[in-house]
């Protein structure tokens, strides 16, 4: 069954997220697409995560493919501009890569090329808006007829908690009506915080368009959460978070992260609306089955036998 | 071409004169007419382009990208957001409302938020903006917006072409 497919029958949809690496290997992806391939629906290969130089997501999104699982291929608008853009999805639909999770993308600031010239040329509801367009009016943002027009299923991002907080769930109203028919947020440790988003997102009918996957992390250390705050935008982590993790000693702090992601995930599932959990682990993939067992949504996850 | 590294600009003109003044200078057949008596003589139009550039720059932190989304911002330009995102803020905001790349800066989107939604306008801020065209850089958008050229810049229709 298909991410897709799986959000369309209303069941409850797990994704991941792999890193491609600094490197022109794909062994290693190839390595954690199998391990989690009996686990999730979709896995992310994220694009140039953190503005640093990797491995091409599409081509990361091809070897995860390749082991028979299903690619989330991550398109930021940091590094091509429109013309790119659109390329890149005709050669993703061509190879069989269907998901595409369309993002802003962090500032060329904050990687390893901080003096590159940043595009951003489309932003994220535009990018959603052209290959929405692409793919149901088979024309490109020119206007130029597309031969044949390419499938694709349209993920977006949000962050529920940043300001201006009141206007998150309008925001993802935005992308929604560009295109977006699944949304994967920040990470989720503020659970009410999340909850009250979620009721803004339910009055503006946005469920009825848009799956939501909430954003679930597993913390490997205090000092993990500590770079976490610091350095990754629009991460928030609320104290209390802080002091149960600082309450366990070092060598336990993995294990009580994945405790912690495991009651997020049973707590963000009962909030209604809420289909499905991205589970943030890149880098820590090995946690995922652990998380979902411990959450019990291993069992939830339909009939399929998956 | 496009001019120096964006920076978020808090503007100088209150959000009240600014909706007030919005009125006055909405298109009309006068201004059309200005307009077009401008755009018809070279020096008369480099002379306005440059005119606009000195109110709007020191204002609005105006970089001059010719399709002006002031009316439906609050009056915060969205050209000074350091990725340019003319359809609100990205998941990088600082709890504090700090913008990501300038942390001793507002975000450009949360001061347009409060602005706009202090006036009854917040719903300005769900109108869908097309992409940018890079051609307009240094153009007048006070003539562009009083012929008619900027009818297309943002939409309420979903359905429409980006």
């Amino acid at each position: 069954m298909s991410l897709r497919e799986r959000l369309a029958s209303g069941g409850f949809a797990v994704t991941a997220e792999i890193s491609p690496p600094r490197g022109a290997s794909t062994a290693k992806i190839t390595e954690t697409a199998r391990s989690l391939k009996d686990w999730v629906d979709a896995v992310n290969v994220t694009d140039n995560q953190g503005s640093n130089v990797r491995l091409a997501s599409w081509a990361g999104s091809l070897a995860v493919l390749k082991t028979g699982l299903e690619p989330v291929m991550q398109m930021t608008c940091r590094d091509r501009n429109r013309i790119a853009l659109q390329s890149d999805l005709l050669g993703a639909s061509a190879l069989g890569i269907r998901n595409i999770l369309v993002m802003t993308g962090d500032h060329p600031k904050f990687g390893d090329h901080p003096g590159a010239k940043p595009v951003f040329d489309l932003d994220s509801v535009q990018l959603l808006w052209t290959l929405r367009t692409m793919r149901d009016q088979h024309v490109l943002l020119s206007g130029r007829r597309l031969d044949p027009a390419p499938d694709c299923f349209l993920g977006a991002v949000e962050n529920p908690f940043a300001p201006p907080v009141e206007f998150r769930a309008d925001r993802l109203g935005k992308k929604v009506a560009a295109g977006a028919q699944f949304v994967q947020t920040q990470f989720v440790f503020d659970v009410p915080a999340f909850a009250r988003w979620m009721t803004q997102v339910r009055d503006l009918g946005l469920t009825e368009h848009c799956a939501v996957l909430a954003g679930v992390g597993a913390v490997r250390s205090v000092k993990a959460l500590d770079y976490m705050q610091s350095h990754v935008p629009g991460v928030e982590v609320p104290d209390h978070i802080f002091q149960r993790l600082r309450k366990v000693p070092p060598a336990e702090q993995t294990a009580e992260g994945i405790k912690l992601a495991a009651e997020i995930a049973q707590q963000v599932a009962e909030i209604p609306g809420v289909a499905g959990v991205h589970l943030l682990v890149a880098g820590n993939e090995q946690a995922v089955p652990a998380i979902l067992d411990r959450a019990g949504l291993k069992l939830t996850r339909g009939t399929d036998g998956r | 071409m496009t001019a120096a590294s964006p920076v978020p600009v808090h503007p100088r003109l209150g959000v009240r004169v600014a909706y007030r003044l919005q009125r006055v200078l909405r298109p009309n057949a006068g201004y059309r007419w200005l307009g077009a008596r401008i755009e018809s003589a070279g020096p008369a139009r480099a002379l306005f382009t440059g005119a606009e550039r000195q109110t709007k720059t020191p204002m609005f932190g105006c970089r001059m990208c010719g399709q002006c989304a002031l009316p439906v911002t609050g009056y915060v330009c969205p050209m000074g957001c350091p990725k340019e995102l003319r359809n609100g803020p990205c998941g990088g905001v600082g709890a504090d409302g700090s913008c990501e790349v300038y942390p001793e800066r507002r975000c450009v989107w949360v001061d347009a938020y409060d602005r706009a939604a202090s006036q009854g306008r917040a719903g300005d801020l769900r109108l869908l903006h097309r992409p940018v065209d890079h051609r307009r850089w240094g153009q007048s958008s006070w003539l562009n917006y009083w012929q008619g050229r900027d009818e297309e810049l943002w939409t309420d229709n979903n359905g429409a072409h980006p």
